[in-house]
């Protein structure tokens, strides 16, 4: 069984708009999972219809084995979530903000209510703030108060829309632990992100969204794989070089003369895709040829790279 | 098992918001100005002068009891609706307004299970205002006006108890017109997540359907309009019962209820929340 799975599930808006485009979720049960892409690449419309929120256009899905939306009302309570930012009653105050959330849950136990709240607030570091009325706190504590109404119950799975958007950096590590800890608990935890860094520390797996598909999904290993890895050598004589690359069969051979980049010297050179060739044997040819080799080195591509060649130029890599 | 819960969370939700509670205060107020006004206004008993032309008025300075038929009448015309579209215009739109439907939904909440629970809550809320507008109007014509057997519309004379019984159901009557329109409400609440929208919108289609009910030439879609059987209560003041009229308003009452409450659950089960 997989804790998300979804087959072919496809969202087109009613003014045409294809915002999910037959997307293959496999999410592991046990795995820290980031659902990666730009802002507007489906990835809430997708969390959305895994929750019931919205309807299918085509496809199925189904949480935890239970197939949604039909099976909403059997298998939701096992699943805590954070949809596109907390939402609560602002003239609430904390604690019953998270009242109001378990009393509407049929399966949760009012006899151990006010324990769950208690617990769930400390987990998240509000238990001070619990009579603070919710108009009053800050977007930091709104989102931990939404993390922790996911938290009132043991969960099996944990879905976590954009839960560091707004954030600042001391936030937003706050968070990264919190979903540490959860997963630490052995619970499935599904988070999505427009940022790679902030995956990139805490998931197992990942699948990347572009424009409503999903063009990567794997573990970060078997994502690091996709990249290929470049020689790269530095010479004063890069288009000599690059045509040394070429004549071995190396693949997009590039030479970069020294005005290319910061007026420095010492950066010429000449790159290929290495594929299937030993490096040895590259730096071994390069020198018969007759190329004063300054350097050489088999460089593999971050995973920033490779997710922005994943999902295009408009990937928001920085933040 | 937890319906109950859910429902009396809701319920203290919209009874202890400010504004829910501003109104029911102002629907309590109205009875007490309205008695004050017309113990100041009203003819001496012996004077005699029944100038004004409806009839509760004139029974008014005979008996205080009275003053609720007055008060639940005249606040039918806009405040009692005005209480009502407030909570249920309210009701879905202001969660899907908050943004906290999502997330009832996602608990889950069960979408008919939280419409249903919505409704009881609307009804409820109805409830209270139409009973404290009675309440609070006997408690003032009892202090203001003598106070004893019911002289009916009809002429024939009952006991003060019957006359409180009578009171009872036309309270109830007024109950069953506002859930009636609680329902409409309800149904608007779950096309938009602009709560003001939403109440705006009823409070628009009382209004119109009183000013069509009042156009003689268009007399004859009357019966059909949903404010046209609110004042119908007046049946139960006569001896016999007027129970035809009686019966004709509960089944409007009845029809509007079941129209917009299947659409209003048509609507939410099958569409997408995007707020």
């Amino acid at each position: 069984m997989t804790a998300i799975s979804t087959s072919g599930l496809t969202k087109r808006f009613r003014g045409g708009q294809l915002a999910v485009d037959h997307i293959d979720l496999a999410v592991p049960l046990g795995s820290v999972y980031g659902f990666l892409g730009p802002n507007g690449s489906g990835k809430t419309t997708t969390i959305r219809m895994l929750l019931g929120l919205a309807y299918p256009t085509s496809g199925t899905a189904s949480l935890l084995g239970v197939p949604m939306p039909d099976g909403a009302t059997t298998v939701l309570h096992r699943v805590g979530s954070l949809v596109e930012g907390p939402a609560f009653y602002p003239f609430l105050a904390g604690a019953d903000n998270l009242a109001r959330y378990d009393a509407a849950d049929r399966t949760a136990d009012p006899a151990t209510a006010r324990a769950r709240i208690t617990e769930a607030l400390d987990r998240v570091g509000l238990l001070a703030a619990a009579k603070k009325r919710y108009r009053h706190y800050s977007l930091g504590m709104k989102q931990r108060l939404a993390i922790a109404a996911g938290l009132l119950r043991p969960r099996e799975l944990i879905i976590l829309d954009e839960p560091t958007n707004g954030l600042d950096p001391q936030g937003t590590r706050e968070v990264r632990a919190l979903i540490r800890q959860i997963a630490a608990d052995g619970t499935t935890v599904f988070v999505s992100s427009h940022l790679l860094a902030e995956v990139e520390q805490i998931c197992t797996h990942v699948g990347v969204m572009r424009t409503g598909k999903l063009v990567f999904q794997g573990s970060l290993p078997e994502l690091r794989r996709t990249g290929a890895s470049r020689v790269s050598v530095q010479t004063a004589d890069p288009e000599a070089a690059a045509k040394v690359l070429t004549g071995l069969g190396l693949a997009d051979a590039q030479a970069t003369e020294a005005s290319d980049v910061q007026a420095d010297d010492a950066q010429a050179g000449a790159s290929a895709i290495l594929g299937d060739a030993s490096p040895e044997q590259v730096c071994a040819e390069l020198v018969q040829a007759g190329i004063g080799v300054r350097g050489f080195a088999v460089v593999s591509p971050s995973l920033e790279d490779l997710f922005v060649g994943l999902t295009g130029e408009g990937f928001d890599v920085s933040g | 098992m937890s319906a109950g819960r859910f429902y009396a969370s809701e319920l203290r939700l919209v009874l202890l918001r400010r504004r829910n509670l501003l109104l029911l205060a102002v629907t309590a107020v109205f009875p007490l100005i309205i008695g004050i006004a017309l113990r100041l206004a009203a003819p001496r008993p012996e004077g005699g002068d029944g100038g004004t032309g409806l009839a509760f008025f004139n029974q008014l300075a005979g008996n205080g009891v009275f003053l609720t038929f007055i008060a639940l009448s005249t606040l039918l015309v806009l405040v009692l609706p005005v209480v009502v579209a407030v909570v249920a215009g309210d009701s879905v739109a202001g969660e899907a307004g908050y943004g906290t439907l999502r997330y009832l939904l996602a608990v889950p909440a069960g979408r008919t299970r939280l419409l249903a629970v919505k409704y009881g809550v609307i009804v409820t809320f109805a409830l209270c205002a139409t009973f404290i507008v009675s309440a609070v109007a006997l408690a003032a014509g009892a202090a203001l006006f003598p106070v004893g057997p019911v002289t009916l519309l009809s002429g024939t004379t009952v006991s003060l108890a019957a006359g409180l019984l009578r009171l009872l159901f036309v309270t109830l009557y007024v109950t069953a017109a506002m859930a009636a329109l609680g329902a409409i409400g309800l149904a608007i609440s779950t096309l938009t997540e602009h709560a003001i929208g939403a109440i705006a919108t009823l409070m628009i289609l009382v209004v119109t359907s009183e000013v069509i009910d009042n156009v003689p030439q268009l007399h004859a879609a009357g019966p059909y309009l949903p404010t046209h059987w609110w004042l119908s209560f007046d049946s139960l003041l006569r001896v016999p019962v007027d129970t035809s009229t009686l019966l004709r308003g509960l089944l409007s009452f009845a029809v509007y209820a079941v129209l917009f409450g299947s659409f209003a659950w048509a609507r939410f089960t099958s569409a997408d929340v995007t707020s």
